[in-house]
C-alpha cells in the first residue's frame, strides 16, 4: 500500500506496488490520450522543490499533478529560495508541508530527501539527491519495460554506458534484480558498476560483468543506454575512444533482435545517433513521456489509495 | 630477575578490565573512551602481551570507571575481538564479548561529503550494520553508501 507514504529510495516500493502503479498509469495514459480531464486531484496542492536544475522530472511531475486536476506551487530557483539564505532542509519542508498535500524534491546532496521525510507531515517524492537515488525515474523506466513486454521478469536487459555515476541505473539494476532476469552490464573500464553497489545486490549469479556490446546484441531484449558524462574523463583522448564504442547507430540497431528496445534516460549527447529516432525500437521518448503516467498513478496512489471512480 | 624491579600489574579493586583488544589497538581504545591519562583514573595499559587465544593482544584496564552503551559500541568497532570484565570488590561481576550493534547512531560521521548529515541539518547520524563477503559494513541510513570497518575506526580516530 502507498497510501499516504513518501518515496525516497525505490527500496520504498513493495514489490507489488510496482504493478498496482503500472495498472493505473496506464489507465491515466488511456485517460490522457482519450482527451479526457480528470478532477481526482481537485481541491489538492503539489509543493515541488527544485534545488538543482531538473527538465524533464520537474515538468512532467507538474503535468502530472495538473492532469489530475489539482495545482501546483513551487520555488523556480533554488537561488530564490529560503535555502539560499541558509535555511536547512528540515525547516523548509516543515513550512512546505503545512502549504501541500504532497511534496516533490530535488536536492544536489544525497540523502536530503531522506531528511525531508522525516520533517514532513505530507508524502514526500524523491526527485532526484544529488548521485543518490531518483525512484520516480526506475519506476517510468519499468513501467516502459512492463508495457512493451507485459512483464518486467525473465528479460535480458543490457545496461550500457556510465554504469559508475549513473544513479538511473544503480536504482534500476536493484529494482530489475528482484526479478529473474538476466542483466548485462556493458561499460568501459573506468566506468564500471563499483562493486560496493554490486555487493548490495541479492541476486547476482544472473548479472553478467565486464560484457562487451557485440556479445549481447543479438540476444538483449531491453537497452538501456546512459549518457557517458565527458567530464569524469582526465584524458579527452579516452572519452572519445569510449564514446564510440556506445553509440548506438543504424548498423548497431540492425544486428538486434526485431522486438528489442533501447531506453535512455535522457538527455543524451553522442550515445545514441538521431537517425535512429524513428525506428520502431527506439523507446526513449516513449519512456520520457511514460513519466507524465507513473507520477500520476504515484500521486492519485500516495494521496487518495487509488481507488477507481 | 631480581623480583623487585618487576613493576606488576596489580588487580583492580572496582573498575573495568578490557581484554582481547586486537595488538596494537588499546590507545585507540583509549581514544575512543576519551581517556587521556589526565583525569583522576587509575590506567594500566598493556601492549602486544602474549596470548594462548591470540598469539598478540592488548589489554587495558581502568580502576572505578563504568561503561556507558555508546563505549562498548565504540569498542566493538575499534576492537570488535575485545571482552568486557566489569569487576567489583576485586571480583568479576560480569564478563562479556562487545558485539557490533546492528544500528548504531550518533557515532560514525559519514565520509560522503555530499552526504546530508554533513550539512546543517538538526539530524542524528545512523548506520545500519550489514555484513558483506564476511566483512562488516556501515551503511548512512542517509546517502545510502557504506563505510568498511577500517574506514569507520579512521573518523573516530579524526
Amino acid at each position: 500500500m502507498l497510501k499516504g507514504k513518501s518515496i525516497v529510495s525505490i527500496d520504498d516500493v513493495e514489490t507489488e506496488d510496482f504493478y498496482e502503479i503500472f495498472h493505473r498509469a496506464s489507465i491515466f495514459k488511456k485517460t490522457v490520450k482519450e482527451g479526457k480531464s480528470l478532477e481526482l486531484m481537485k481541491g489538492r496542492i503539489m509543493s515541488t522543490f527544485f534545488f538543482e536544475p531538473s527538465t524533464r522530472t520537474r515538468l512532467s511531475f507538474e503535468s502530472a499533478m495538473n492532469r489530475l486536476g489539482g495545482s501546483v506551487i513551487s520555488v523556480s530557483e533554488a537561488k530564490n529560495s529560503s535555502a539560499a539564505k541558509g535555511e536547512t532542509i528540515a525547516d523548509t519542508i516543515r513550512m512546505a508541508s503545512s502549504y501541500s498535500d504532497i511534496v516533490v524534491m530535488r536536492h544536489p546532496m544525497e540523502g536530503a530527501a531522506r531528511v525531508a521525510s522525516e520533517f514532513s507531515t505530507v508524502p514526500v517524492l524523491n526527485g532526484g539527491d544529488g548521485s543518490g537515488q531518483h525512484p520516480t525515474q526506475t519506476l517510468l523506466d519499468l513501467f516502459t519495460i512492463w508495457e512493451k513486454y507485459g512483464k518486467i521478469e525473465d528479460l535480458e536487459i543490457s545496461l550500457v554506458g556510465d554504469l559508475k555515476y549513473g544513479r538511473t541505473v544503480h536504482s534500476l539494476i536493484k529494482a530489475l534484480n528482484r526479478f529473474n532476469n538476466k542483466i548485462n552490464l556493458v561499460s568501459p573500464e573506468i566506468l564500471q558498476m563499483p562493486d560496493h553497489f554490486l555487493n548490495t545486490l541479492k541476486n547476482r549469479t544472473k548479472i553478467n560483468l565486464n560484457s562487451n556490446i557485440d556479445e549481447v546484441l543479438q540476444t538483449t531484449d531491453v537497452f538501456y543506454v546512459t549518457r557517458i558524462q565527458k567530464e569524469r574523463f582526465v584524458d579527452l583522448n579516452d572519452y572519445q575512444k569510449v564514446i564510440g564504442s556506445y553509440s548506438f547507430n543504424q548498423e548497431l540497431v540492425d544486428r538486434m533482435k526485431d522486438n528489442a528496445i533501447i531506453m535512455h534516460p535522457l538527455p543524451r549527447v553522442d550515445e545514441i545517433d538521431p537517425k535512429i529516432d524513428g525506428n520502431k525500437r527506439a523507446y526513449y521518448f516513449i519512456e520520457a513521456a511514460n513519466g507524465v503516467f507513473v507520477r500520476m498513478a504515484l500521486i492519485d496512489l500516495i494521496l487518495r489509495g487509488g481507488k477507481v471512480e | 630477575m631480581n623480583e623487585e624491579k618487576v613493576l606488576k600489574i596489580n588487580k583492580i579493586s572496582d573498575g573495568i578490565v578490557i581484554d582481547h583488544i586486537s595488538p596494537g589497538a588499546a590507545l585507540e581504545v583509549l581514544s575512543v573512551l576519551k581517556i587521556n591519562g589526565r583525569g583522576n583514573l587509575t590506567v594500566s595499559v598493556l601492549m602486544n602481551v602474549p596470548s594462548k587465544k591470540d598469539g598478540t593482544k592488548d589489554i587495558v584496564k581502568v580502576e572505578n570507571r563504568k561503561l556507558a552503551k555508546k563505549e562498548l559500541d565504540l569498542i566493538s568497532i575499534v576492537s570488535p575481538e575485545a571482552t568486557i570484565n566489569i569487576i567489583e570488590k576485586f571480583e568479576i561481576k560480569d564478563k562479556f564479548k562487545v558485539k557490533i550493534p546492528k544500528e548504531i547512531k550518533n557515532i560514525i560521521k559519514c565520509n560522503n561529503q555530499n552526504c546530508v548529515t554533513n550539512a546543517r541539518e538538526p539530524v542524528d547520524s545512523r548506520f545500519g550494520t550489514e555484513i558483506e563477503g564476511g566483512m562488516e559494513k556501515f551503511r548512512c541510513h542517509y546517502c545510502e553508501r557504506t563505510m568498511d570497518l577500517k574506514e569507520v575506526r579512521e573518523s573516530l580516530m579524526k
